[in-house]
């Protein structure tokens, strides 16, 4: 069994649970998600499924992608991922994998592109401390020194200004509060990566 | 497809709608309660269909929130009893605050209006106010304090 998906980030919101508590959730739009090709270690070295997610207009697919969809035997999708699993033989080309294989109250590791923040300085960037804003401090948000003398050179990897964001970001452990099969909606607690409408992958952890 | 804000907005309703029939819930206990202390044996049923509305108030009202308190390992109602000061957010997550004097002290409390914690909320006095937000009452004590009645409240 697969235990992955991949989703689309709706918003965020907030319920109440049997308490009474508020919890405030990610709203996502969970699969289906579309099996387009099944890898094996014959052919490719290794197992997994390759499944498509998302609504896209027939003129945006290109000859090669509508063939491969062609191939499968499905409507094309906007995005295709491959999704590691060692038994390939419980899915067949267009079969669908839906959120149901969540429940709530799993913890769920989810990854997504995180939104872009653009040339950004070391306090946001990296947290550095920053000097004094007044008493003459004249080091407000500086980077100060990047390295000693004697190296004559800056090292690889001391910490810049530059860009910050739009990069591959993955938070765990979250958990997942409800669960709507027929809308295709999982509801997650807290905050998860990226901008509303993008696209992330929802993994379920292992318990401990 | 193309879910969106809309989504959003209909799991919000879904919300309210839960608290209200927690609230028709709560009212039918009432009833049945208050049935078997007259030693009646009928007693008028609210549907979950008709669902109890929510009282209609606003900043100035004077409102008796009863809210469910936990005590040790019980709970019981507790009724805070003052004047709505201010309302905040929309939709499920709509709260308002209310503000009492107790034992000469300003004591503030936010409720959320739809939160499953609230047995019930009674208006006990509409007032008539010209803001939104009555901070200003907490700079006043005593006589200064008051707030003029609503006559003819148009909730």
């Amino acid at each position: 069994m697969v235990d992955t998906i991949l989703g689309r980030k709706i918003g965020m919101t907030q319920v109440f649970d049997d308490r009474g508590q508020v919890i405030p959730v990610s709203v996502i739009e969970a699969g289906p998600c579309i099996v387009t090709q099944l890898k094996s270690v014959e052919t490719d070295g290794y197992n997994a499924v390759q499944v498509g997610f998302g609504e896209v207009k027939s003129r945006l697919v290109n000859r090669p992608k509508s063939g491969h969809f062609s191939k499968a035997g499905v409507t094309p999708t906007k995005h295709l991922r491959e999704l590691r699993t060692d038994d390939t033989a419980d899915y067949k080309l267009g079969d669908a994998i839906t959120c149901d294989i969540f429940k709530p109250g799993m913890r769920v590791k989810v990854s997504g592109k995180s939104k872009g923040k653009g040339f950004q300085g070391v306090v946001k960037r990296f947290h550095f401390h920053g000097g004094d804003m007044t008493h003459g401090s004249m080091i407000h948000r500086k980077p100060q020194s990047s390295g000693a003398t004697d190296a004559a050179r800056t090292f690889k990897g001391t910490r810049k200004p530059g860009h910050m964001g739009s990069e591959n970001v993955s938070v765990r452990g979250l958990r997942i509060v409800r669960v709507v099969p027929e809308q295709n909606l999982i509801l997650i607690e807290g905050a998860v990566p990226g901008s509303e409408g993008g696209l992330l992958t929802i993994q379920r952890m292992q318990p401990r | 497809m193309a879910l969106g804000p809309e989504t959003i907005r209909e799991i919000e309703r879904a919300e309210i709608e839960r608290s209200r029939d927690i609230w028709a819930d709560n009212e039918n206990r009432r009833r049945e309660q208050d049935a078997k202390e007259k030693k009646r044996t009928e007693f008028e049923r609210v549907s979950v269909d008709q669902r109890v509305p929510l009282p209609k108030f606003r900043p100035g009202d004077t409102v008796k929130v009863h809210a469910k308190v936990v005590e040790g390992d019980r709970e019981r109602i507790q009724v805070f009893e003052g004047v709505v000061i201010a309302d905040n957010n929309t939709s499920c997550r709509k709260a308002f605050t209310v503000r009492k004097i107790s034992y000469g002290v300003g004591v503030e409390r936010t409720f959320l209006l739809h939160s499953p914690r609230i047995e019930k909320i009674e208006v006990s006095r509409y007032g008539k106010v010209r803001r939104a937000k009555l901070y200003y009452l907490r700079a006043k004590v005593g006589k200064q304090a008051r707030i003029r009645e609503d006559r003819n409240p148009t909730r």
